[in-house]
C-alpha cells in the first residue's frame, strides 16, 4: 500500500488520581493547629525551630518531639515576583513566591506575599499571615502573608474547635498531558477511520504488529513497512471481567480477549461479544464488528467489538507463528 | 565478586490494608528502626541507603527518596532509588548486594515500601492511555489470559490455583506480620469467592497492602562481628525483556529461566528442588505458584501442578520444600515492598528467625520477585554457610 505522511494526531489526556494521604503525628499536629489559625513548628536538636514542623530530625535522625507555637509574623528572606499568575496559581493577581522566616523560628518556609506590586516587595520586609476565611486544616488555611504596616493588627483568633485532630488530607495530583502519536501510530489511526486494519512490518525478523509500534520489539530496527490486513482474527487468550472499568460504559460481565489477527504476529485486547460468554475459548475464529462509517473516528472504538465466525478452531500452537513449526523460538 | 555480603539485620512492619497512623516516611522509618534494632546497629554505623517502591503513581508522590532523606538518616550519606515495578524490592536488595560486594560501601540500609490505601494500586497500574481503549482492568486482567493458557497447556486439575490460595492464606496465618489472617480459610471458601477475572477467583487474589521492609546487608568482616546469624548472600541475578514481542514465551517467559539459571550457576544449585529448603517466591495469582515451579526448575514444563497438588510446597503439611512460609503476596501485598518481603523472609529463614513459619533446619532459601508484564526477574541465594 501506498506509504503517505500521516496526518499529525495529538490528544489532550488527563492522567491522575485525588489521593488520600495519611499526615502522621507531625504534619497532623501542623494543620490541626492550622484549622485553628494558629501556627506550630518543632525544635530539632540543635535548638532550631522548623515550620512546618519536621518529623525526623535533620542531624540525628531521631523524631523530633519538641512543638512550639510561632508567631503569625516574620521576615521575607528573599523571594520572587510572579507577574502574570496561571490558572494554577492560588492568587490570581500579581504576587511574590517568598521564602518566609516566621519570628521564633530559624528556617525559612515557602509561601506567597501579596503586596500588591513588586515596588512593595523587599528582601528583610516584614510580613504577617493573612488566614483564609475558612480554615479547613490544610496549607491553604494561610491565605499568603502580607506586607505589616502601622495600622495592621493580629485579628483576633476563634477559640479552638473541638473537632477531631487531623489525621489524613486529600491530595488531588491531575497531570494534563498533550499527548502527540508518532508516525506508527498516527498511520495506524488513520487507517482505523478509513476502516481499515493495518499492521507495522519488521524488515529484518517479518513479524507484523498490531498496532505497529515504529520499531520491532523483538530485534530493535525501524519498521517502516505497512501492511492491510484482514478483519478476521483468532482468540489467543482472554479473561471474562467481573469488574467494572472506570469511565467505560461496558457493563460486566464482559470478555476481553487477546486477539491475533490473520497475517499479524502479536495480539491486541479488544471485545468478544455476540455470543454466550461461556462460549468464548481459545482458538475461536472471530471477525471485526465496525461501528456504523459515520462513527469511524481514530480509534480502535470505531471496531465495537469482534463476534465468532464459522471457521473451525486453530490449535493454539499454530496461532501468530512467525519461525516454522518444529523450531524453538528461544535457542 | 571481591567481598561477601551477607544480611545482618531485617526489619518489617504489620501489613494491613491502611496505616493511617502514619505518613509515608513514618512507615519507612518503622521498617528500618526495626532492621537497626536486629542488627544492634545506629544510624551511624550504616555508609548508604538505598530505596526501592513501584511506580509513582500509587502515592503521587514523584521522587519520594528524595523526601525520605530524613526518615532514614541519610542526610550527607549516598542515596539511590531503585524502580522496576513489581520486581522492585528484589532488584533493590541486589543493588544494595552488589555495592558492598563491589567493597564500595561496608553496610547499607535498603528499604522498600508502598503505602498503597493513599491511592487505588489497581487502577493507577492500568489507567487510560491516548489512543487506546480502556480495557485493562488491572494485573488480574493482564495475568488472567496466560493462566488460562497455562491451564490448558499443562492440563492442571481446576483446583490447582484454589490450592496454592488456601495454602499461602495457612502460612500467613502463622506469620504475626501478615495482612491476611484466614487460619480457618478452606479451599471451597477460595472455590466460592467469586471470579474477578476469570480464571481468576477474588481469593486467587493478593490483597492491597500498606506496609515497609528493610534489611541491613554488610560485608564479610562485620557480618561476622554482627549478633545474630548472618545471611549469606551466595548468588544475586536480574533479567528483563519486553512486554511483547511476536512469540514471546508468556507463560514461561524465557528471561525468568536465564534469571534463574544464572543465579543457581552462582550459588552451585544444579537441582533447586532438592538444594533449595524453602523459597518465598513472587505469586501475586495463585496459578503462579505450579507456573514459577516450572520456570525456576523446580518442576519439569507442564508438571509445576503435580508438585502444588501433592502439598510440596506447603509448610503445614510437611512438603520438601515450603514455598511462601510468611504467607507471601497472597497474604501480604505492599507492592513495592512485595519483593524485599520474599528476599528478606528468605534470609529470615537460614538465620532461623521466623518463629512459627520457620522451616525445620532451613539452610539455603531463594528470594525471587517479578515485575512488570512478568519482564523484571531479581533472585537471590541466600545460605547459613558462606560457602
Amino acid at each position: 500500500m501506498p506509504q503517505n505522511e500521516p496526518e499529525v494526531l495529538s490528544q489532550a489526556f488527563t492522567l491522575g488520581y485525588t489521593y488520600t494521604r495519611s499526615t502522621g503525628p507531625v504534619v497532623g499536629q501542623f494543620l490541626t493547629g492550622l484549622r485553628d489559625r494558629k501556627l506550630i513548628g518543632n525544635k530539632a536538636s540543635d535548638g532550631k525551630v522548623y515550620v512546618p514542623p519536621m518529623e525526623y530530625d535533620p542531624k540525628t535522625a531521631e523524631a523530633i518531639t519538641d512543638f512550639v507555637d510561632v508567631a503569625e509574623t516574620g521576615v521575607v528572606k528573599t523571594w520572587s515576583w510572579v507577574n502574570e499568575p496561571n490558572e494554577k496559581h492560588l492568587l490570581r493577581k500579581p504576587f511574590a513566591f517568598a521564602m518566609i522566616q516566621l519570628d521564633g523560628t530559624d528556617v525559612p518556609m515557602l509561601h506567597m506575599v501579596d503586596a500588591g506590586s513588586q515596588d512593595a516587595m523587599s528582601t528583610g520586609m516584614k510580613v504577617q499571615v493573612r488566614w483564609a476565611d475558612e480554615t479547613q486544616g490544610l496549607i491553604t488555611d494561610i491565605a499568603c502573608f502580607e506586607p505589616v504596616t502601622e495600622d495592621s493588627k493580629v485579628a483576633e483568633k476563634p477559640a479552638a474547635s473541638d473537632l477531631e485532630p487531623i489525621t489524613g488530607v486529600e491530595s488531588p495530583v491531575y497531570l494534563e498531558y498533550n499527548f502527540t502519536a508518532g508516525k506508527a501510530t498516527a498511520t495506524f489511526l488513520s487507517n482505523i477511520k478509513k476502516g481499515k486494519l493495518t499492521g507495522g512490518k519488521c524488515s529484518e525478523c517479518s513479524a507484523v504488529y498490531v498496532p505497529p509500534r515504529g520499531s520491532c520489539p523483538a530485534c530493535g530496527v525501524a519498521n517502516d513497512e505497512n501492511v492491510e490486513l484482514s478483519n478476521k482474527a483468532t482468540v489467543q487468550s482472554f479473561t471474562i471481567i467481573s469488574i467494572p472499568i472506570p469511565g467505560n460504559p461496558i457493563k460486566p460481565p464482559f470478555v476481553v480477549a487477546n486477539l491475533m489477527v490473520d497475517g499479524a504476529h502479536q495480539s491486541f485486547l479488544h471485545i468478544v461479544s455476540g455470543c454466550e460468554n461461556s462460549d468464548v475459548r481459545i482458538g475461536m475464529r472471530v471477525e471485526a464488528v465496525w461501528k456504523p462509517e459515520e462513527e469511524w473516528t481514530h480509534a480502535m472504538e470505531s471496531i465495537a467489538y469482534f463476534q465468532p465466525i464459522d471457521e473451525p478452531d486453530i490449535p493454539r500452537e499454530e496461532i501468530g507463528r512467525l519461525t516454522p513449526k518444529g523450531e524453538k523460538n528461544d535457542a | 565478586m571481591a567481598e561477601l555480603a551477607a544480611v545482618v539485620g531485617v526489619g518489617q512492619t504489620k501489613y494491613q490494608t491502611k496505616r493511617s497512623d502514619v505518613s509515608i516516611a513514618g512507615l519507612v522509618r518503622e521498617a528500618a528502626v526495626n532492621a537497626l534494632k536486629d542488627a544492634e546497629l545506629t544510624w551511624d554505623d550504616i555508609d548508604a541507603v538505598i530505596v526501592g517502591k513501584a511506580p509513582d503513581m500509587f502515592e503521587g508522590i514523584i521522587m519520594p527518596e528524595a523526601y525520605l532523606t530524613d526518615a532514614l538518616g541519610c542526610n550527607g550519606k549516598p542515596m539511590l532509588r531503585v524502580h522496576t515495578a513489581g520486581s522492585v524490592g528484589g532488584s533493590t536488595a541486589i543493588v544494595a548486594a552488589s555495592y558492598v560486594q563491589s567493597g564500595m560501601f561496608k553496610r547499607i540500609l535498603t528499604v522498600a515500601f508502598e503505602k498503597q490505601s493513599e491511592s487505588n494500586a489497581m487502577w493507577a497500574l492500568s489507567n487510560p492511555q491516548p489512543f487506546s481503549p480502556h480495557l485493562n482492568a488491572g494485573a488480574g486482567g493482564y495475568f488472567a489470559p496466560i493462566i488460562r493458557e497455562y491451564m490448558r497447556r499443562s492440563n492442571a486439575p481446576y483446583n490447582a490455583g484454589i490450592r496454592v490460595a488456601t495454602k499461602d492464606r495457612l502460612h500467613g496465618a502463622l506469620n504475626p506480620l501478615a495482612h491476611l489472617k484466614l487460619g480457618e480459610i478452606t479451599e471451597e471458601q477460595v472455590e466460592h469467592s467469586g471470579m474477578l477475572w476469570d480464571p481468576i477467583r477474588m481469593l486467587e487474589s493478593c490483597p492491597s497492602s500498606d506496609g515497609a521492609c528493610a534489611m541491613i546487608i554488610a560485608n564479610e568482616e562485620l557480618a561476622e562481628q554482627s549478633p545474630k546469624k548472618p545471611a549469606w548472600i551466595r548468588g544475586t541475578a536480574m533479567r528483563s525483556e519486553p512486554t511483547m514481542f511476536a512469540e514471546r514465551e508468556e507463560v514461561n517467559p524465557l528471561a525468568g529461566r536465564q534469571c534463574a539459571a544464572d543465579v543457581y550457576q552462582q550459588a552451585g544449585i544444579t537441582n533447586p528442588r532438592k538444594e533449595i529448603d524453602c523459597a518465598e517466591i513472587y505469586v501475586p495469582f495463585s496459578w503462579y505458584e505450579p507456573m514459577w515451579l516450572e520456570n525456576l526448575g523446580f518442576a519439569e514444563e507442564g508438571e509445576g501442578w503435580k508438585l502444588t497438588m501433592d502439598n510440596v510446597t506447603s509448610l503445614i503439611d510437611g512438603g520438601d520444600t515450603p514455598w511462601n512460609p510468611s504467607g507471601g503476596v497472597l497474604s501480604s501485598n505492599p507492592i513495592g515492598a512485595s519483593g524485599m518481603i520474599r528476599f528478606a523472609e528468605a534470609a529470615q529463614q537460614v538465620r532461623g528467625e521466623c518463629g512459627d513459619h520457620q522451616v525445620p533446619g532451613a539452610k539455603t532459601a531463594m528470594g525471587h520477585a517479578y515485575g512488570g508484564g512478568a519482564q523484571f526477574y531479581a533472585m537471590w541465594i541466600v545460605s547459613s554457610d558462606k560457602s
